[in-house]
């Protein structure tokens, strides 16, 4: 079921917003309009993908500089392993509606 | 036509040149040589979560089961000799191996406190090993007195800390991290362990480490006496160099590297924290003992080996935990840098500093701000040459 987060004009091209949901979820916008969701926290450690370096259709870890595909969720680049849950994204009205995903999230160790 | 790669060094640097060789589509034979008996673990994590207890053994490994990186891994035994000549690596049972061109990536290992080899409860941290036995160690123990104020001890005091020890951090420096961090924002670091309960003493020495064959106290240049259930000495790290002496190889702390890896033998790199790469941040030959450093820049290393010179240019990058603070710092200072907080406030644990010469950014320091942090990284240069006389 999908739920409304926050307005799309909240979040500038290319930056991110954390919803503080349980586990939190990053949400971007990238600089070509495309709005993507995926679990905040790293796989690797913890940190908050939200915190990170988006470029194209791809986010950069802040700590580790681990890439996940915004898309697919994919790692792109070490040393994460496992990818991050990726969760489905509508705008109505302006309004950015969240549903997020049934899969287990893959939380780094000790989170 | 390079066709069999000996990597030296099982570590993150060894694997990140495998992965390197592989994605530059070089699909010969590559043998790595590690010492430990160990598949490649990640460090960082000995002194924080490991140490805590809120990750495992398994959470460390740095493989990845899915990949096929096809590595002959021989394992449990060192290096002794690198023949340039035939083109070969002496290990330490007697065998040889020999191959087309070799990668060096043979780390660093912790420096000891002279007179204390052999007195139970002593340690220093660098490997698995070290970790498994501190950590059974400080299980049992009350007090700890951690000899260093640096970031490993640091982050064992932390850790420790948060196990329940009472512990104590002796710096002989008169500000901890004043060298990588200028003594301003090294104070401002080393104030977390007061925030958190425990004591530093900075600005004196150890005179000895006492106690008949299990450690007793820590007795101080001022003639103060801790009693210590478990000593941890963190007092930096030597690089595994000796057993290329007489290969021909400059060695000056660390394998002397150009920045693109390369070293004075044709056909031999040298990366990680083992090489002292010529860096254009620092102006000079510098050991960078980063973990980025050593996943990132085997790549550049490998494609200069196989015959595409590749400088390593990313600003030099480290993080560290402590007391559930997270400092990042990227650039190089030097003492005639100036500072300026351009965000937050130190006094509450989350601030972002500039270091600035001739009014451009060459550093910056943060903490608890991940994403300030990871903006003003990205606008880092190379700073100009340095004068001789400011660096
Ligand atoms: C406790 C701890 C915490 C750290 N925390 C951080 C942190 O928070 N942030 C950060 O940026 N960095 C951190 N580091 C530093 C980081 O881990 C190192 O920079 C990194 O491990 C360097 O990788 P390397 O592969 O070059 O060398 P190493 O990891 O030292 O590996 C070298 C390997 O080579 C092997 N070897 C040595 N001699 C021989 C020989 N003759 N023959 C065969 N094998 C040999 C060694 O046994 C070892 O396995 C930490 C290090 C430690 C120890
Ligand atoms: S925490 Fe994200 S790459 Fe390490």
């Amino acid at each position: 079921m999908s739920q409304p987060v926050c307005p799309l004009s909240a979040i500038p091209k290319g930056e991110a917003y954390r919803w503080e949901v349980e586990p939190p979820i990053a949400i971007f916008h990238t600089e070509d309009g495309e709005v993507f969701a995926i679990d905040d926290t790293c796989t690797h450690q913890d940190a908050s993908l939200a915190d990170g370096w988006l470029e194209g259709c791809e986010v950069e870890c802040p700590l580790h500089a681990s890439r996940f595909d915004l898309r697919t969720g994919k790692v792109d680049a070490p040393p994460a392993k496992k990818p991050v849950r990726t969760h489905q994204v509508t705008v109505t009205d302006g309004i950015v509606h969240v549903a997020v995903s049934d899969a287990a999230p893959n939380l780094p160790p000790g989170v | 036509m390079i066709r069999s790669i000996a990597v030296v060094g099982a570590s993150l640097a060894g694997l990140s040149a495998a992965r390197a060789l592989r994605n530059q589509a070089y699909d010969g034979t590559i043998i790595a040589i590690g010492a430990e008996p160990h598949v490649p673990y990640d460090r960082p994590p000995l002194s924080k979560a490991f140490l805590a207890g809120t990750c495992t053994e398994d959470d460390l490994a740095l493989g990845d089961p899915d990949e096929s990186l096809e590595v002959d891994w021989r394992l449990g035994t060192a290096a002794v000799r690198l023949n340039p000549g035939s083109r070969s690596v002496t290990l330490a049972d007697g065998s040889e191996v020999h191959a087309d061109a070799v990668i060096l990536a043979t780390g660093a290992r912790a420096r000891q406190l002279p007179g204390t080899e052999g007195l139970n409860g002593v340690h220093t941290l660098r490997t698995l090993d070290d970790a498994v036995a501190l950590r059974a160690d400080l299980a049992a123990a009350e007090r700890l007195v951690v000899v260093g104020a640096g970031f490993i001890g640091a982050e064992v005091a932390s850790s420790a800390r948060s196990l329940g020890l009472d512990v104590t951090v002796i710096e002989a420096l008169p500000t901890p991290l004043a060298g990588p961090l200028g003594a301003e924002l090294g104070a401002v670091c080393a104030g977390l362990h007061a925030d958190h309960g425990v004591h530093l003493r900075t600005g004196v020495g150890v005179a000895a480490v006492t106690g008949g064959s299990r450690v007793e106290a820590v007795e101080l240049t001022d003639g103060t006496r801790l009693p210590a259930d478990v000593v941890v000495v963190g007092i930096g790290a030597s690089a595994n160099v000796e057993w290329l002496i007489g290969s021909g190889l400059d060695l000056a702390n660390g394998v002397v590297t150009d920045a693109a890896g390369a070293t004075r033998v044709p056909s031999v790199v040298a990366i990680g924290d083992c090489a002292a790469a010529y860096s254009p941040y620092a102006g000079g030959v510098v050991r960078s003992e980063h973990w980025t450093h050593a996943l990132e820049q085997p790549a550049a290393a490998v494609a200069t080996l196989l015959g595409e010179r590749r400088e390593h240019t990313a600003a030099p990058y480290f993080w560290s935990d402590q007391y559930g603070v997270r400092i990042q710092f990227a650039g190089h200072r030097t003492g005639t840098d100036s500072v300026r907080i351009v965000e937050g406030d130190p006094d509450q644990r989350s601030f972002l500093a500039v270091y600035e010469r001739a009014g451009r950014p060459v550093a910056v320091l943060g903490m608890n701000q991940p994403k300030l942090f990871t903006r003003w990284r990205r606008q880092l240069s190379a700073p100009d040459p340095a004068p001789a006389s400011a660096a």
